[in-house]
């Protein structure tokens, strides 16, 4: 699965995308974002507030609890701040 | 027309405006907002130099897309423009445009409203703060999400 990050949590993270394999057991948008969060220390301070990053899957936003499905690009970034 | 781009240039207002009622007669009222990159942000703090807006290429045409189409299902539009730079920008310097255009003026200051509340919380657009000392991400404000709210 393609992974993007964004803004400051491509900044914490130190990259700006990656491609991963899902271990099993990682279901939902909340699920990946704790399986991201656990693989080390700029992905522990990007995802140290779960709640405040906002995710989309294949361009779209979703929300903690959406299953991943069959999304190809889950994408993880800050509330927006565009206009 | 419905028209959304995302770019790096400029933008020229009137001459957006003027294409959407060029060679019609049907369009009453035309809205324009244009948004800028200002230097007012933290009044006694060091002066603001510059915003980098990044974006989330691909979905920020799209989902500026689905604004639009959710634009259409609730006021008569004949068209409308969104243009939304990234980049560097000065203070002084354009960053977004709204056009709408339709029979009557309400339905053009309402969606031209409408698109910019929900532009500002939904858009995949972060604006970076450059100033003398330092450089930090701009935080997304609570008035935003209860602009974008009155809309239901």
């Amino acid at each position: 699965m393609k992974i993007l990050y964004f803004a400051w949590v491509r900044e914490r993270i130190g990259l700006d995308g990656e491609e991963i394999e899902l271990p099993a057991g990682v279901r939902t948008v909340a699920d990946l974002a704790a399986h991201l969060k656990q693989r080390g220390e700029g992905y522990s301070y990007a995802f140290e507030n779960p709640r405040v990053v906002r995710a989309a899957l294949d361009r779209k936003h979703a929300r903690p609890d959406t299953p991943l499905g069959t999304a190809r690009e889950v994408a993880f970034f800050p509330p927006m701040t565009g206009g | 027309m419905f028209t959304v781009r995302i770019q790096a240039e400029d933008f020229d207002a009137a001459a957006e405006a003027a294409a959407l009622t060029r060679g019609r007669s049907d369009v009453g009222a035309v809205v324009t907002f244009t948004g800028l990159c200002r230097d007012d942000d933290a009044p006694g703090g060091a002066p603001l130099i510059a915003l980098t807006l990044e974006h989330y290429p691909g979905m920020a045409e799209e989902e500026i897309g689905r604004l639009l189409t959710e634009a259409r299902g609730r006021w008569p539009l004949i068209g409308a423009t969104v243009i939304h730079r990234y980049g560097r920008m000065v203070p002084g310097d354009n960053i977004v445009l709204v056009v709408t255009a339709s029979s009557h003026r309400t339905a053009a200051f309402e969606a031209a409203e409408f698109l910019m509340d929900w532009l500002k919380t939904r858009a995949p657009f972060w604006k970076l703060e450059e100033r003398q000392e330092d450089s930090r991400w701009v935080a997304a404000r609570d008035t935003d999400d209860e602009a974008a709210e009155r809309w239901g």
